[in-house]
């Protein structure tokens, strides 16, 4: 979800000046790296995701930002102000912990006004803004009761509104909606996008989960291994991978190997040997002459039919298997050639006459436009 | 089901009865035996009281209990005097001790394996000697030309030898050096259940170390302060050989009148009636302890 329509694309801007910035930063934990060489640039206002699997970095990242950790090599910047020798009790940032992190021994109101006394704020000050941050959380009935007297829930609520109030530059949530229920989550992933636009505050979430990236984020930054291997909007890590692992990371994709059999004026011709056929491709790819690289297509981009005549693409097998998930169905096919796909086909109908479809010879059609190509 | 869970209370109750069992036999009775002859009369025999129950001419039992060594004891200023010194030495040398244990605790909570294994077994390990030779230990480090004094006149600290040895301050050395690992174990049991990730969130929030530690590690360890206080509160109260091995003449302490009493006046009445004042001076507290703790666990759930 591009979250705020309002907000300028500062990003593709090179005027525009980063709001929070990692330089070249590095982690080594006893010699083994946790980040690896991390240049980021993250403007004000944005709803950042920091995706990737377990063990990828991400929450060392964090960690770094929030001054838990510091970094091997490399610095930090926020608001042009280097803070890596910054401690932690001195940044602008405030972070909602994965555990939540709440002081079981204070009631839900001391948690929230834990970070408005450290500031020396006045008392009848503190009480005005706790009682504002725990309406805006929607917990104000709550504010007597210890943290073991809420339910999961309430207390992430509680993390949350301890962590706004201070109002702190950046808010870093690190697998802030991990605990919750499905349905719990969904409302809750379109709480925070609404707080983050009515603050107006620059939020940085970890997850590992790639549809709450997807749902929240203005841009997401994937993580493998310690690399940052792509930063770009929702759209173009899901329409526009730039490596093999982030196709498959995000959502599913049919990956084939090619190979470049001819550049005429920049117009490549592919030739996939693992299907024994030639690519048709539209649009410009780079490459040259014999290089190996990855065609890859979305399951969803791919068409299940039994008359092939009109397709760019065709390739004929047999279905192997069918899972019906509702909304749509997935198929996976052994084609001909060897290799099996994965196809996926909405349920626009209740009686799909491809339903029972298991062992039937079908075709596999798609477009030029629908697949990329990776050299990595 | 039902036999089973029969079985099952039934075993539970077996269990509950050894520690029953062991406080009747090795609490209770010695109690009761100590009462008995706090109540009765002094009297130069073997043993050397007069008996509680007479029967008098084989029918009619004759109770005598003698209060008089209750009275005594509060009639004479000594004995309070040397409850009131007691209470005063050692609960100095239980804020010593926490002032030296909590940090110690901390490090070694706060250490890496295997370096958290080595801390601890040397915290306890001075129990593989003898506590009566590591107390004499003692009396050579700090008396008049000792180690402490030859060390600091010799670095040049101080040009006079400090007197330390038969002092109060000795005594509190003693106690605080033997009763240590008493005060760590349990504060380190505590600090290493402690969730570090809350002192991260405090430090995010804006919480300097120290304030973090005010705000979040004390009040979330202070059970464990309660039970290592008490742990060496409580024997420190009746302990006797620190006080007579270190301590000057003048430090009264009541284990040291106990011992006097019973040893060197063969009062046993009156030692007895000593010992059981002193048992309600420690349990006293301890009891107002257990209450406030209980209302708090009432509060916190």
């Amino acid at each position: 979800m591009s979250s705020n329509p309002s907000m300028v694309k500062k990003w593709l801007d090179p005027e525009a000046k980063p709001f929070l910035e990692f330089r070249g930063v590095t982690k080594s934990f006893d010699g083994i790296p946790a980040v690896r060489d991390v240049n980021l640039a993250i403007y004000q206002n944005e709803l950042f995701c920091l995706l990737g699997g377990s063990g990828s970095g991400k929450t060392t990242l964090l960690r770094i930002l929030a001054g838990f950790e510091s970094p091997t090599e490399g610095s930090v910047w926020i608001d042009g102000v280097d803070i890596t020798n910054v401690p932690a009790y001195e940044r602008p940032v405030n972070m909602m912990f994965q555990s939540y992190a709440l002081f079981p021994h204070m009631s839900v109101f001391d948690n929230v006004a834990y970070g408005l006394k450290r500031d020396g704020l006045p008392k009848s000050e503190i009480a005005v803004r706790v009682s504002e941050l725990l309406e805006l959380v929607r917990l104000s009935a709550f504010a007597n009761r210890k943290p073991d007297q809420l339910s999961g829930g309430q207390r992430q609520r509680v993390a949350l509104a301890r962590a706004l109030a201070k109002r702190p530059k950046v808010l870093l949530l690190d697998e802030p909606l991990g605990a919750l229920d499905k349905n719990l989550r969904e409302d809750t992933q379109l709480e925070l996008i609404k707080i983050q636009e009515s603050l107006g505050m620059t939020f940085i979430v970890v997850t590992h989960d790639q549809e709450e990236a997807m749902t929240l984020a203005t841009r997401i930054g994937v993580m493998d291994e310690g690399y940052l291997v792509q930063t770009d909007e929702p759209h173009t890590i899901y329409e526009y991978p730039n490596s093999a692992y982030v196709a498959d990371f995000i959502g599913d994709i049919n990956l084939f190997e090619c190979v470049v059999t001819d550049n005429e004026a920049g117009e490549l011709s592919l030739y996939a040997s693992q299907l024994d056929t030639a690519i048709e491709l539209d649009g410009p790819v780079t490459g040259a002459v014999n290089q190996t690289l990855w065609y890859a297509v979305r399951p969803e981009k791919m068409r299940l039919t039994r008359d092939p005549s009109d397709a760019v693409n065709a390739l004929k097998g047999v279905v192997h298997e069918i899972a019906y998930l509702g909304d749509f169905s997935v198929y996976w096919v052994d084609l001909d050639c060897g290799p099996r796909v994965r196809v996926s086909r909405p349920n626009i109908s209740r009686l799909d006459d491809f339903a029972e479809a298991w062992g039937e010879e079908v075709w596999i059609t798609w477009d030029g436009s629908a697949g990329v190509v990776l050299s990595q | 089901m039902r036999v089973v869970r029969r079985l099952n209370t039934l075993r539970r109750d077996w269990l509950s009865w050894i520690p029953t069992v062991w406080l009747g036999v090795f609490f209770l009775i010695p109690f009761l035996v100590v009462l008995k002859i706090s109540l009765s009369e002094a009297t130069i025999a073997m043993p050397p009281y007069l008996p509680i129950f007479e029967w008098i001419e084989g029918s009619l039992l004759e109770i005598r209990l003698d209060f008089g060594n209750y009275l005594f004891l509060i009639d004479d200023p000594l004995y309070g005097a040397a409850y009131v010194e007691s209470v005063r030495i050692a609960l100095t040398a239980t804020i010593i001790t926490l002032l030296i244990g909590y940090p110690m605790a901390y490090v070694i909570a706060t250490a890496r394996e295997p370096r958290r294994t080595l801390l601890l077994l040397l915290v306890i390990l001075p129990f593989w000697t003898s506590f009566l030779l590591r107390v004499y230990a003692w009396i050579a480090i700090l008396k008049t030309n000792g180690l402490l004094n030859g060390l600091l006149m010799s670095l040049g600290v101080i040009s006079e030898p400090l007197v330390i040895l038969q002092t109060d301050v000795a005594v509190y050395i003693g106690i605080a050096y033997t009763y240590l690992p008493f005060m760590v174990l349990p504060l380190y049991a505590s600090l290493s259940k402690l969730d570090r990730t809350l002192l991260e969130a405090a430090e995010d929030l804006g919480a300097t170390p120290w304030i973090s530690f005010l705000t979040v590690t004390l009040p979330l360890t202070l059970p464990g302060v309660v039970a290592g206080s008490l742990l060496v509160f409580v024997p420190a109260i009746g302990e006797f050989v620190i006080p007579a091995l270190l301590g000057g003449n003048d430090t009264l302490m009541i284990g040291k009148v106990l011992w006097n009493e019973f040893f060197a006046n063969r009062d046993w009445p009156i030692a007895s009636a000593v010992a059981i004042m002193m048992l309600f001076v420690i349990v006293g507290p301890l009891m107002w302890l257990n209450r406030m703790n209980a209302q708090h666990e009432e509060a916190n759930s």
